[in-house]
């Protein structure tokens, strides 16, 4: 193996693929060793697929109203029953998963590129910059995420980007504050000093040696971010702050069926279940990454 | 005089905190000539590691400051260069080898890359040039080439030391300044490092400034040496001088402590006292309360170098002719 190693290495931009290619298998050798965290990636993994298939995947249109079928129960043609306006609940979940993950993932896009320039700057600089910054979160932090959320959304209104900005927003605390920590624990490294003895700009130094060595709290957080963020959109979407209808987005398809939850459970427990498992898979998918890229765990 | 690489003159650096002043290095004068050498050697806290982050300008402000003095590198003083020129100096013409290898690789960067780093901050090269040359520096330190693409963790102490050492040589630098390169290390990998320094620093004309404690690995390498104390080098010699006829009363008890390997004692000498404390420095010659020699003068004055043989310069009063005729 090392021999083989040695002979196929040479150093053009394929073995460095290769390379990068190593590593990911590395990690994912130790995801398998967790039952829970490969659950986890499997339903991550069917709900990406499904969202990006759910033209072919949803037996109807998401919008189309069927008032012969209203408050249908559960039977062969409607798999999960219908809603108010005989509206397939299946495809509307299935629908609604591109929605969830859209919002989940560029929201948490939003907050960790927020988070780290502020946490990465404030532990680079340390000082007056890190006073600054870190109050300025201070404040956003002393606010609960949902209520921020809710005032950045009754200020920009409705709509999905506006949604997901929201989302992100309110989320960036959490993110500079874990990064901000890491970069102090990994900037008094030798390495850093080296890398500046070196010649490399303070810039150059954050990006290239500080970031990716602070990168598997981020990875986790990230990951748990996505679940989070998913609840607080479907959170804003429930109190009417978020999506207008007909789109099928989980939260206010909730919200919608909270007036009949006595006569016709199936309309809420259903998209209620969809929230309940994705979170529970980006969860325990979030707790295997962190054992996964734990580096004392490594040997 | 213009082959000095580099002139260090006056240069003070102390450490501002709450609990005082710290004088770190005080009044030092210095120099090292093109292709030489030069031991720096003294006690922890000597403000030798703080001298030679102030040649890279790399002092932690605050709360270190540069006081006064000059730095004067191929005829310019460093001192007075912006970040930008001295980004373009430090591991261009002048690098530095750390003293601990094990913590001054970045642990999820390949070895090849780290090098490769150096090499293009600096140098305006096409790619698969740098990859070739990082390669080359590889094997010029004694590592095969297929393991470029290997990470830190996978090398020995000794290994990343050589690493290190060819990420410091990737540029052709004229100064090299090693802070304890061997200190980390066992006594067999220490020998090789110091081999290997010596063979590069031939083959490149490399100037080195190399800190250490160890008189051995001075004996072993350096061409001069300083030895310093309290912020000062109180003794500036060449090598076989300075081992053949210590001067100041310091540097006797330095080579005094050192074990014989012939003689049986139960104890070993040392040097009565503790080095002072840096923000309480003693008046006159900070050697004076631990020297053996003291006399009144010594309380007071501080003894300037002056020198006794060719080459050969010393801060004591007990080689101050002038100043004991004087009295």
């Amino acid at each position: 193996m090392e021999k083989q190693k040695a002979i196929k290495t040479s150093s053009s931009s394929v073995e460095r693929k290769r390379l990068g290619f190593r590593k990911l298998k590395e990690i994912f050798h130790r995801l398998k060793k967790s039952t829970l965290a490969m659950i986890g990636l499997a339903i991550i993994v069917l709900l990406v697929l499904t969202a990006i298939f759910a033209d072919y995947i949803a037996p109807y249109d998401y919008s189309t109203n069927d008032l012969k079928n209203q408050y249908a129960m559960p039977s062969k043609e409607h798999i999960l029953g219908t809603d108010e306006f005989g509206r397939d609940i299946f495809s509307r979940i299935v629908y609604g998963s591109r929605i969830s993950l859209q919002v989940g993932f560029i929201s948490v896009g939003i907050a960790l590129t927020l988070g780290v320039i502020i946490g990465a700057s404030s532990g680079f600089y340390g000082g007056k910059v890190d006073m600054i910054l870190m109050r300025f979160i201070d404040i956003l932090q002393s606010l609960p995420d949902i209520l921020m959320a809710i005032a950045i959304m009754a200020a920009l209104g409705p709509g999905l980007s506006n949604l997901m900005i929201a989302v992100g927003l309110a989320s960036i605390p959490g993110y500079a504050k874990i990064i901000r920590s890491s970069v102090l624990s990994i900037k008094d490294n030798e390495f850093v000093e080296a890398a500046r003895a070196n010649g490399s700009s303070d810039f150059r130094i954050i990006v290239k040696h500080i970031i990716p060595n602070c990168l598997a709290p981020i990875i986790v957080q990230a990951t748990l971010g996505v679940a989070y963020a998913i609840i607080n959109a479907a959170g804003l979407s429930f109190i009417g702050l978020g999506l207008e209808p007909p789109t099928p987005e989980w939260g206010a398809m909730l919200s919608s069926g909270r007036g009949y939850i006595r006569d016709y459970p199936h309309m809420t427990m259903f998209p209620g279940l969809a929230i309940v498992i994705v979170i529970f898979a980006l969860n325990v998918l979030g707790d295997g990454l962190r054992d996964a890229l734990d580096p004392k765990l490594k040997q | 005089m213009n082959d000095n690489l580099l002139e260090i003159k006056n240069l003070s650096i102390e450490y501002v905190t709450e609990d005082g002043r710290f004088k770190a290095v005080n009044d030092l004068n210095l120099k090292i000539r093109v292709g030489e050498t030069l031991g720096f050697v003294g006690e922890t806290g000597a403000g030798k590691t703080t001298t030679a982050l102030g040649i890279m300008r790399l002092v932690p402000n605050p709360p270190g400051r540069i006081v006064q003095g000059e730095i004067i590198f191929e005829g310019e003083n460093l001192l007075e260069k912006n970040i930008k020129e001295m980004t373009s100096t430090r591991g261009n013409k002048i690098s530095m080898i750390f003293q601990d290898p094990m913590t001054s690789l970045n642990p999820i960067m390949t070895v090849g890359k780290q090098i490769e780093e150096v090499i293009k901050l600096h140098q305006d090269i096409p790619k698969n040039e740098i990859t070739i040359r990082a390669e080359k520096m590889l094997e010029t330190v004694g590592i095969r080439k297929e393991r470029f693409n290997d990470f830190p963790h996978q090398f020995s102490g000794g290994m990343k030391q050589r690493v290190v050492i060819a990420m410091a040589l990737a540029c052709n630098p004229k100064l090299i300044i090693a802070d304890e390169p061997t200190t980390a290390l066992d006594v067999t990998i220490q020998a090789q490092v110091l081999e290997l320094m010596k063979e590069l620093k031939e083959k490149f004309n490399t100037s080195i400034l190399l800190i250490t404690h160890d008189l051995g690995v001075v004996a072993e390498i350096c061409d001069y040496v300083a030895i310093m104390y309290a912020g000062s080098a109180i003794e500036y010699a060449n090598i076989e001088r300075l081992f053949n006829n210590p001067l100041h009363p310091y540097t006797v008890g330095l080579f005094n402590s050192i074990p014989s390997l012939d003689e049986d004692v139960d104890k070993l000498t040392v040097i009565s006292g503790t080095p002072p404390d840096p923000s309480h420095l003693p008046m006159g010659c900070r050697f004076h309360p631990r020297c053996p020699h003291v006399m009144e003068k010594c309380k007071e004055n501080f003894p300037q170098a002056i020198e006794v043989e060719e080459g050969h310069f010393v801060s004591c009063f007990l080689y101050n002719k002038e100043t004991v005729k004087e009295e």
